[in-house]
């Protein structure tokens, strides 16, 4: 399996940060930029990792099982995550998350069936100060509001 | 390692330092239960099951990762000890079916043992029960993800002691579960090792699972007969079937180590071709004799034979006791007078014998300080001595040399290994010397590429590297030890197995537990008697047919490929078929050989002659009747026996020569037939 050249330089340098033997260690950022350009952890990238780092693929299946950041689904272009724990929760979360599956008409790790948008209801993602968060990919937008969401998404799909 | 004191329960503690405090409790008389502890393999916590007070210490402590230090003082009788292991097995509980009247694990299960022991019989969770249904990870493995703890075992044995690494463990909290290597499905050994450590019923086999419970079964153990490791292996039996083989009990030489051929392969045994009523050749095919009338046709042509001076052949077993070797190649030699009997010889033991060097022991392969392995695929032919060698090197840090033509798995764990071509064996372990030189000790093992003079270099070559080195000679089949052993070969003027088939002048050839026309064309028109539990080639050509019992379903002595000698143990009968021991005296007898000079055909009276005439045989018989190994002493090397090459049978870890062929678990597995030397 080939990636474009950038992974493959970034997978280059994740390989030689660690000594000999520990190659493993690279895992999990390595499926984090692959899962990027990609758009999910596919059952060949799992191969492929396994066979890089030098380990068995059973062994890379558990921990993207295990990380909630990896997902084996592939997800829209914009991946919107938004925290319903305590702080958000008290500050509307739970409101905001209803809105965005409307407006969005989707649920919980699901994808538009125009493949730019996906929705994931997550635990604190550690904005609790500007809360209720949310995350577009890798960007934060704090002190949300529905009608903040709506220009959000209407943005985005603007910018599509 | 200098002793630490310590007080565990108020009672004064002695133990090396760095002792888990949990095994210093255990050999104290202490226990501390524990789920995911599991002596000999990495340490886990997994399961907090043995949380104890340590005095000076802020919170409860888990027993199996803290080593004992000095002055140490310990609780395990607390109520907070108490009240931790109860709250454990509650939450450990949460989603436990209990469904403890039907699983397979209910009466020797730990789970329901430390619940009986500790409580938590009530539970506050309402919430519902995950429920996930049972899965089919082979025709071996089933895996019911409820009832799982959680607790690594599994994952463990396979990665360490089997090194195959088939298991592990995905998703996160309460949803994990153990996974097989290949998705839905498992490939790998197929050994059934992560089921018998499973501590509760969530890994269940397709052979027993949901046939019987604990106490229904009668516990035999008695001796594997596939491979020549000799693992001791308890059989589970009811209503004269196997229902399961197992060695929780760790006895004999194998601990708890099996592989599917042990635990599993047991099944031919009940296989509907068994046979089960002799059959004599007429016109129109076989024809269903009675014993009687069998006995009669063969003991009534061998006189005949014996009286004209006619000429016999005898081909002997690999499977068979060492009573019965014994006595059939005495039957043959005083009985039919004469000298031509051999078996299929699957290693150069003879050759090894003569150089009167020193064997190992099973033990030993566990404890050397370096072992070399010469041209063998030992993790699929010799798995018990394989695990043994894993575990030593994790254990002991034990160095590993392989000389051979293709990948083994012990390459894994090896120091340095050596890729030669076929013939190439002694010189790839002529490169080795410096290194194997350096070693404080050594065990060698060797196959089949090492014969005849092969196998005087190889010990010479040992004796010059000036450390101690000790030798396994690797052959097939539960016996073949004993066959060598016992004079099943022929002496000097006598014909070997392969002249036998090629002769053409044979007037009657007797074959007992062996195939010979599986690999060899049969000359002449011999009367051709063959004992076994199938109608294998060489069956369907012969003229009587005797059906045979299995090892299962007889008494008397094995050795094993280490010369470590070991007691069958009757577990059930196959009516219709006689034992080989049985069946040779009944002919004796009808042709009216000299019943004293042959003496009685039990194993105990035949043993008896055996420690008196075979030379390292003098073995103590109460210890072989406990259950125990010992190895044969220093053999005299059988000077009289002819030397014949040998040929390895060249089964993997899912063929086991006839007896596989007619073993519906050895040949359901997807692995099957695997294969040696995997490129
Ligand atoms: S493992 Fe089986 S026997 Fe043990 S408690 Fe669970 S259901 Fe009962
Ligand atoms: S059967 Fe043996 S090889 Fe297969 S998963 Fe279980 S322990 Fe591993
Ligand atoms: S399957 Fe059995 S051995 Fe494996 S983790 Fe679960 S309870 Fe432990
Ligand atoms: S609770 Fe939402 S960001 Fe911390
Ligand atoms: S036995 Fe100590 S944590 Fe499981």
């Amino acid at each position: 399996m080939t990636f474009s050249p950038e992974l493959e330089a970034k997978f280059e340098k994740l390989l030689k940060s660690y000594p000999p033997g520990r190659q493993r260690s690279a895992v999990v950022p390595m499926l984090l930029y692959a899962q990027d350009e990609l758009g999910s952890v596919t059952g060949e990238l799992v191969e492929e990792v396994a066979r890089r780092t030098g380990i068995t693929p059973l062994e890379v299946n558990e921990v993207v099982s295990y990380y909630s950041m990896l997902s084996r689904q592939p997800r829209g272009k914009y991946h919107i995550q938004i925290c319903t724990n305590i702080s958000c929760l008290l500050t509307g979360g739970e409101e905001l998350w209803e809105h965005a599956c409307r407006k969005l008409g989707i649920g919980n790790k699901e994808v538009t069936p125009d493949g730019q948008f996906s929705l994931e209801e997550v635990e604190c993602i550690g904005a609790c100060s500007w809360a209720p968060a949310l995350q577009v990919n890798y960007e934060f937008h704090h002190h949300m509001t529905p009608e903040k969401l709506d220009r959000l998404i209407d943005n985005l799909r603007k910018a599509v | 390692m200098a002793n630490v004191k310590l007080t565990i329960d108020g009672k004064t503690v002695e133990a090396p330092a760095n002792t888990l405090l949990i095994e210093a409790a255990r050999r104290a008389g202490i226990e501390i239960p524990a789920f995911c502890y599991y002596e000999g393999l990495a340490l886990q916590a997994a399961c907090r099951m043995c949380l104890v007070e340590v005095e000076k210490a802020p919170k409860l402590m888990t027993a199996c990762t803290l080593p004992v230090a000095e002055g140490m003082v310990v609780r395990t009788n607390t109520p907070q000890v108490a009240q931790a292991r109860k709250s454990m097995l509650e939450f450990v509980l949460t989603n436990h079916p209990l469904d403890c009247p039907v699983c397979d694990k209910g009466g020797e299960c730990e789970l329901q043992d430390m619940v009986f022991r500790y409580g938590a019989g009530e539970s506050r969770f309402l919430e519902v029960k995950q429920h996930v249904d049972e899965r089919e990870w082979s025709p071996v493995v089933f895996y019911d993800r409820p009832r799982c703890i959680l607790c690594f075992r599994c994952v463990r044995i396979c990665a360490e002691g089997m090194g195959v690494a088939a298991l592990g463990v995905v998703n996160r909290g309460a949803s994990s579960e153990i996974a097989p290597n290949r998705g839905d499905h498992l490939e790998c050994d197929e050994c059934g090792m992560c089921i018998d450590i499973c501590p509760v019923g969530a890994l269940t086999s397709g052979t027993y699972r949901y046939r019987t419970r604990p106490w229904e079964m009668q516990h035999v153990g008695t001796i594997c007969t596939h491979c020549a490791d000799g693992c001791k292996t308890t059989l589970g039996i009811r209503n004269n079937r196997i229902h399961r083989g197992n060695n929780r009990d760790r006895s004999g030489v194998n601990g708890e180590f099996l592989c599917i051929k042990g635990r599993y392969a047991g099944d031919f045994a009940h296989h509907e071709e068994r046979l089960l009523t002799p059959l004599v050749r007429s016109q129109d095919g076989f024809k269903p004799v009675s014993w009687a009338e069998a006995i009669k046709t063969v003991a009534g042509r061998f006189a005949e034979i014996r009286q004209r001076g006619g000429k016999f052949g005898v081909i002997g077993s690999n499977h068979t006791t060492n009573e019965e070797n014994y006595y059939l190649q005495k039957l043959a030699r005083t009985g039919l007078g004469t000298n031509n009997i051999d078996h299929h010889r699957t290693g150069d033991v003879l050759s090894l014998l003569r150089a009167r060097v020193p064997l190992a022991t099973t033990a030993d392969l566990y404890h050397s300080k370096a072992v070399l392995i010469v041209g063998v695929d030992l993790a699929q032919q010799h798995s018990f001595l394989a695990y043994q060698i894993r575990a030593n090197w994790r254990h002991h840090q034990a160095r590993v040399y392989t000389v051979r033509r293709g990948p083994v798995r012990e390459d894994k764990i090896a120091a340095r290994i050596v890729s030669v071509e076929p013939g190439g064996e002694l010189a790839g372990v002529e490169t080795l010397r410096d290194d194997l030189a350096k070693e404080p000790e050594l065990v060698i093992l060797f196959g089949d590429a090492i014969q005849g003079e092969a196998v005087a270099r190889l010990t010479e070559f040992g004796s010059s590297l000036g450390i101690p080195v000790k030798y396994v000679c690797l052959v097939d089949y539960s016996n073949s030890r004993g066959a060598v052993e016992m004079g099943v070969l022929p002496a000097e003027g006598g014909m070997t197995l392969p002249e036998m088939m090629a002769a053409g002048d044979l007037d009657a050839l007797w074959v007992v537990g062996a195939n010979p026309l599986r690999r060899h064309a049969l000359a002449g028109k011999p009367f051709l008697v063959v004992q076994d539990l199938f109608l294998t080639e060489t069956a369907q050509a012969a003229d009587v047919v005797l059906p045979a019992a299995s090892a299962y379903e007889k008494s008397g002595t094995v050795t094993n490929v280490c010369g470590e000698v070991q007691r069958l143990q009757k577990a059930f009968e196959t009516p219709g078929t006689k034992t080989d021991l049985e069946i040779f005296g009944l002919i004796a007898r009808e042709m009216g050989l000299d019943l004293k000079q042959l003496g009685p055909w039990t194993p105990s009276a035949v043993f008896a002659e055996i420690a008196r005439t075979v030379p390292g045989y003098d073995l103590p018989v109460e210890v072989l009747e406990a259950g125990g190994a010992v190895q044969a002493g220093p053999s005299d090397g059988l000077p009289d026996a002819v030397w014949a090459p040998v040929q390895s049978a060249g089964d993997t870890l899912f063929t086991s020569g006839t007896l596989g062929r007619y073993s519906k678990m050895l040949n359901a597995v997807r692995e099957a037939p695997g294969e040696l030397y995997r490129a």
